[in-house]
C-alpha cells in the first residue's frame, strides 16, 4: 500500500521543550487510524505540522503521490491540496447558516475573484443539501450554525470537511462533550468517510476507538511509542505503563 | 454553465414575480434576482432618491430656495461621509479589519482632485493675467506663473514633481483611484503578509495615517504643507455658474457615487465572497483550513474599501472647498469607526444612518446652534461638550447596543418570503 502521507524523523521544540521528537507516521490512501496519547503527548502538534500551522524543526513531510513537500506551503495551500482539519472545539460560522458554512467548505475554486462571481448551480445546492442529509442536518439548512446543539456543531463541521472532498481527514477528539447515540451517529461518519479517504482521529476516549475497530498509534513525548490493533496496543506493556496505567 | 444557472434563476424569479418583460431574461433577470434578495437595496435607493429630488426641490439653485447653498453643500458632504462609512463598514463591519487609517485614503482622494481643481483654476487666472503683456507669453512663463501662485505661501515658485500630471483632469481621476489603491496594496500586503491582525493592525494604520499628515504638513512636501489647497469649491472655468447650482451638480454626483457604492458593496457582502470575509471576521484561522487564501481576500477588500473612500473624498473636498493635513489626522479615522459603530456595523445601511446621524449632529452642535444648557451653575457648551457626548455614547452604544441604530430595524416584523 503506497502511502499517502509520511512524516519522517520530525522534531519539534517549543521554548526546549520537545514538543514532537524524532516522530514517524504514515497513512495509506484509504485508511482509518486512531492517534492516542496522553496529555502532551504531541498529538495536536502533530496536527499541526501537518496542516502548516506550525513548521518542525527538522523532519520531513511527503504528500501524495507525487511524493510532494508540505513544509513550505501555506496552511490555505495544503487544504487546497487535500488536508482537511476537524478542531476540538466545534469550529464553524455561528453567525451564517447551516447552507452556507456548507457552500463556503465546498470543493471550488477558492480563487476571490472567481469566489466574487460564483453563483451556485442547482447541482452546487444539491450537493450541500445531500451532505446536509448525511451528518443528519437535512432539516435545519436554513437555520444560523450558532442555533444548533453542540453535538449537531460537530457533525456540521466534519460535513464541513467532507464538502471539502480532502484525501486526508484529520479529526480532533470528535466525541468530546457528545452523548452517546451522537457518538455512535460520529462513529458511523467517520468509518463511512474513511472507505474513500485516509482519516486519522485524534481520541483520548479508549471506549470510543475500541469502536472505531482500527489500526491505533500510541504517541508519548513526541513520538510513537506503539502502533497496531487496538488488542495489540492495549497489551503493549509500555502502553500501559504510560497511559493505561495511570 | 453558471451562465445557465444564472439564466434559469432569473426566469424562476421572473416567473414567480409575474412577467417582468420576459424577453430580457439575461442580464435584467439577474438584477433582478440581486434585488429580490436584498430588499434592502431597493428601499436604500428609494430613500436616496427622494431625498435628493426632495433637497433639489428645495434648494436655493434649481428650486424654491428654502435650503440654503450652503446647506446644500453639508449634505452633499455627509453623503461623502457616508459613502466611506460604508468602505470602513465593509472593511470592520464585515472582514473585522479595524482599520483607523480609512480618512487618510479618503484624503489623498481629495488631494489629487484639489490638485486639478487648482492647477486648472490657477492656469486661468494667470493666462488672464499675461493676456494684457505686449508679448504673448511663453509655455515657461505660464507654468511659472502658476506655480508663483500656488507656491508663493510656502515660498516656492517651482512645480514639484508630485504636480507632474496637475495639469491633466483625466490624469488627477486616475490618481484618485490608483494612488490610495496603491498605497492600501503595498500597506495592506506587508501588514497581512505578517499576519498582524486585531488591535496592533489598527495601531499600524493609525500610524500610517499619522505620518502621512505629518509628512504633508511639511511645507516642502510640494502640497503646501498646512496651508493645504484652496478654492476647490471653484470649477475651472466654470465662474459664471452660481454655486448654488454648482453645489447641486455635487450634490447629485454625490448622491449617485453613494447609491452606486450602495450597490458595489451589497454585491461584494452578498454571495459566497461576503460569506467569506464574515467567516474570516469571526475565525480566520478556520478560513485558512477551508482552502482560502485570507491574506488575498484582506487584502482586495482594504484596496477596495480604500478606492470608495478616495472616490468619497475626491467628491467631499470640492464641497468643502479647502483640505488640509489635519483632515487626515488620526482622529478623523476613528470619528470614522465611531459613526460606524453608532450606526450599527455589519450592516450597510447602519454605516450610512450613523456616518449622516453622527456627522449632521455634530454639524448642528459645533455650530453654535444647539442651545447652551445650565446645571447647577455649570454651563454646558455643546461646541466643547459634543466630543464628550459622542465619546459616552460610543460607550453605551458598544456596551449595550452593540447592533448600533440599524439594530432598530431588527425589531420590525419581517414579512414573509424576505430573506435579508
Amino acid at each position: 500500500m503506497s502511502a499517502l502521507l509520511e512524516v519522517s524523523g520530525v522534531s519539534k521544540s517549543f521554548d526546549g521543550f520537545k514538543a514532537i521528537n524524532n516522530l514517524n507516521f504514515s497513512i495509506g490512501e484509504a485508511e482509518l487510524r486512531a492517534v492516542i496519547g496522553p496529555n502532551g503527548a504531541g498529538k495536536t502538534t502533530f496536527m499541526d505540522i501537518v496542516t502548516g500551522k506550525t513548521r518542525p524543526d527538522e523532519g520531513r513531510v511527503i504528500w501524495g503521490e507525487k511524493s510532494r513537500s508540505l513544509l513550505k506551503m501555506s496552511e490555505s495551500r495544503i487544504a487546497q491540496e487535500g488536508i482537511g482539519r476537524k478542531f476540538q472545539r466545534p469550529t464553524i460560522f455561528e453567525d451564517q447558516s447551516v447552507a452556507d458554512n456548507l457552500m463556503l467548505a465546498l470543493r471550488k475554486d477558492r480563487n476571490p475573484l472567481k469566489v466574487l462571481f460564483f453563483t451556485p448551480s442547482e447541482a452546487d445546492h444539491n450537493r450541500v443539501a445531500t451532505l446536509a442529509g448525511d451528518v443528519g442536518l437535512a432539516d435545519s439548512l436554513d437555520r444560523k450554525a450558532g442555533e444548533l446543539s453542540h453535538g449537531q456543531k460537530q457533525w456540521l463541521e466534519i460535513g464541513m470537511l467532507l464538502a471539502q472532498e480532502p484525501k486526508l481527514l484529520l479529526v480532533d477528539e470528535p466525541a468530546a462533550g457528545m452523548t452517546p447515540a451522537e457518538r455512535e451517529h460520529t462513529t458511523d461518519l467517520l468509518v463511512e468517510a474513511a472507505k474513500t479517504r485516509a482519516v486519522v482521529v485524534v481520541e483520548h476516549d479508549m471506549e470510543f476507538v475500541r469502536r472505531l475497530n482500527c489500526r491505533v498509534t500510541v504517541l508519548h513525548e513526541g513520538s510513537v511509542l506503539a502502533e497496531g490493533s487496538i488488542d495489540h496496543v492495549t497489551s503493549d506493556e509500555k502502553v500501559i505503563e504510560v497511559y493505561l496505567g495511570r | 454553465m453558471p451562465k445557465d444557472a444564472t439564466s434559469s434563476f432569473g426566469e424562476k424569479y421572473l416567473g414567480g414575480s409575474g412577467g417582468l418583460a420576459p424577453q430580457s431574461v439575461g442580464a435584467k433577470g439577474v438584477e433582478t434576482t440581486f434585488i429580490a434578495k436584498h430588499p434592502s437595496v431597493l428601499i436604500f435607493l428609494a430613500c436616496l432618491a427622494v431625498f435628493t429630488i426632495g433637497v433639489t426641490i428645495l434648494a436655493e439653485g434649481f428650486g424654491i430656495g428654502v435650503i440654503s447653498t450652503s446647506f446644500v453643500k453639508t449634505l452633499g458632504k455627509t453623503l461623502c461621509l457616508c459613502l466611506v462609512a460604508l468602505a470602513m463598514d465593509l472593511v470592520w463591519g464585515y472582514c473585522g479589519i479595524l482599520s483607523l487609517g480609512h480618512m487618510a485614503f479618503f484624503g489623498i482622494g481629495g488631494y489629487a482632485i484639489g490638485m486639478w481643481l487648482m492647477y486648472a483654476r490657477t492656469e486661468l487666472i494667470v493666462l488672464s493675467s499675461l493676456a494684457n503683456a505686449p508679448l504673448p507669453p511663453t509655455p515657461d512663463e505660464i507654468t511659472n506663473g502658476i506655480a508663483t501662485q500656488i507656491f508663493g505661501v510656502v515660498g516656492a515658485s517651482e512645480f514639484p514633481p508630485i504636480w507632474a500630471f496637475a495639469h491633466s483632469l483625466s490624469l488627477q481621476l486616475a490618481a484618485v483611484v490608483i494612488v490610495p489603491g496603491l498605497l492600501a496594496l503595498v500597506f495592506g500586503w506587508l501588514a497581512f503578509r505578517s499576519r498582524v491582525t486585531g488591535v496592533y493592525l489598527s495601531i499600524l494604520t493609525q500610524a500610517m495615517t499619522l505620518a502621512l499628515a505629518l509628512y504633508l504638513f511639511q511645507n516642502d512636501s510640494g502640497l503646501r504643507g498646512n496651508n493645504g489647497l484652496s478654492g476647490l469649491q471653484n470649477l475651472p472655468g466654470l465662474d459664471d455658474v452660481p454655486q448654488s447650482a454648482v453645489s447641486l451638480w455635487f450634490f447629485w454626483a454625490s448622491a449617485l457615487a453613494l447609491g452606486a457604492g450602495y450597490l458595489v458593496c451589497t454585491w461584494v457582502v452578498s454571495g459566497k465572497f461576503g460569506s467569506v470575509i464574515r467567516a474570516i471576521r469571526d475565525d480566520e484561522a478556520r478560513v485558512r483550513f477551508l482552502g482560502y487564501s485570507v491574506e488575498t481576500y484582506k487584502l482586495f477588500i482594504f484596496t477596495l474599501t480604500a478606492i470608495l473612500a478616495a472616490i468619497a473624498g475626491a467628491l467631499y473636498y470640492p464641497q468643502a472647498g479647502i483640505i488640509n493635513p489635519a483632515e487626515i489626522a488620526p482622529i478623523a479615522s476613528i470619528y470614522l469607526a465611531v459613526w460606524v459603530a453608532i450606526g450599527g456595523r455589519g450592516r450597510l445601511y447602519g454605516a450610512v444612518i450613523g456616518a449622516a446621524f453622527v456627522s449632521l449632529l455634530s454639524t448642528w452642535f459645533t455650530g453654535g446652534q444647539a442651545p447652551d444648557i445650565n446645571i447647577a451653575g455649570v454651563t454646558i457648551q455643546w461646541v466643547d461638550w459634543w466630543t464628550v457626548l459622542l465619546g459616552l455614547s460610543f460607550v453605551f452604544v458598544t456596551l449595550f447596543a452593540p447592533k448600533g441604530i440599524g439594530g432598530l430595524f431588527d425589531l420590525i416584523p419581517r414579512r414573509k418570503g424576505e430573506t435579508s
